[in-house]
């Protein structure tokens, strides 16, 4: 099968609607097709990978572990836009520590968090043909 | 006549938060719950402006909401209390009317 450059933009904040365990399911259907996976966290999506979620108050079932799965289905280029996590108050310290083992260096592990700018992310866009937003 | 208003859409993707700031009253109060709970946070682009709404509002926010989204609560604006599904009743039934800004 072809592999294409897939990149699914998340920009909304988890729990309060179903968008983001949505985008996570399809992820994961994608990689299991091969397919050059990468995520785009802007807006209220970087909420998704904060540290700490504890949804205990709410009901609802906490998937956030699921986004530290990814880079065992190689889905390890998880691009988080500074300026969202700027104009929310938050820093990279805020967000969970997502890394992948490279095969290809012994295993070593390797964070999946690429930080970029606006512009750096309009680049990074640009760059796909398959774009999916959630 | 003293209303509460209840939010529940992130300040930061819709305007019904903004929109509600602009038509709540003195003495009026305002919940955040669901996606809105993130305006709970001091330091961003719009937590001013959720000040000086708290001049003559006030504001609470649903906790659980804030910590299923990894944000804690020594980091919300002073003067902002948090409350659980008990205190949200106990709000509507406070506040002689409730107005939901979906």
């Amino acid at each position: 099968m072809a592999t294409k450059k897939f990149m699914f933009v998340n920009r909304k904040a988890p729990y309060g609607t179903a968008y983001a365990l949505e985008s996570l399911e399809v992820v994961l259907i994608s990689a299991a097709f091969e397919q050059d996976v990468s995520l785009a966290f802007i807006d209220d999506g970087v909420y998704q990978i904060t540290k700490g979620q504890d949804t205990t108050g709410i009901g609802q079932k906490n998937f956030s572990n699921t986004y530290k799965a990814l880079g065992d289905y190689e889905v390890n280029k998880l691009y988080v836009e500074k300026e969202s996590l700027e104009e929310r108050g938050l820093t990279q310290d805020d967000l969970m520590d997502l890394v992948w083992e490279d095969e290809d260096d012994d295993w070593a592990e390797k964070p999946s968090i690429i930080m970029v700018s606006r512009s750096e992310m309009a680049d990074v866009m640009a760059e796909q043909e398959v774009t999916l937003s959630f | 006549m003293a209303m509460l208003h209840i939010v529940n859409k992130s300040p930061f993707e819709k305007v019904s938060f903004r929109s509600c700031l602009n038509h709540a009253k003195a003495g009026d109060s305002i919940l955040m719950i669901e996606d809105a709970a993130v305006g709970a946070i001091d330091g961003t682009s719009f937590s001013e402006k959720l000040k000086a709404a708290m001049a003559d509002k006030t504001v609470y926010v649903l906790g659980g909401d804030l910590a299923a989204r990894g944000l804690s609560e020594d980091r919300m604006i002073d003067g902002i209390k948090s409350v659980d599904y008990a205190g949200f009743v106990d709000l509507t039934v406070e506040n002689e009317t409730t107005q939901s800004w979906l």
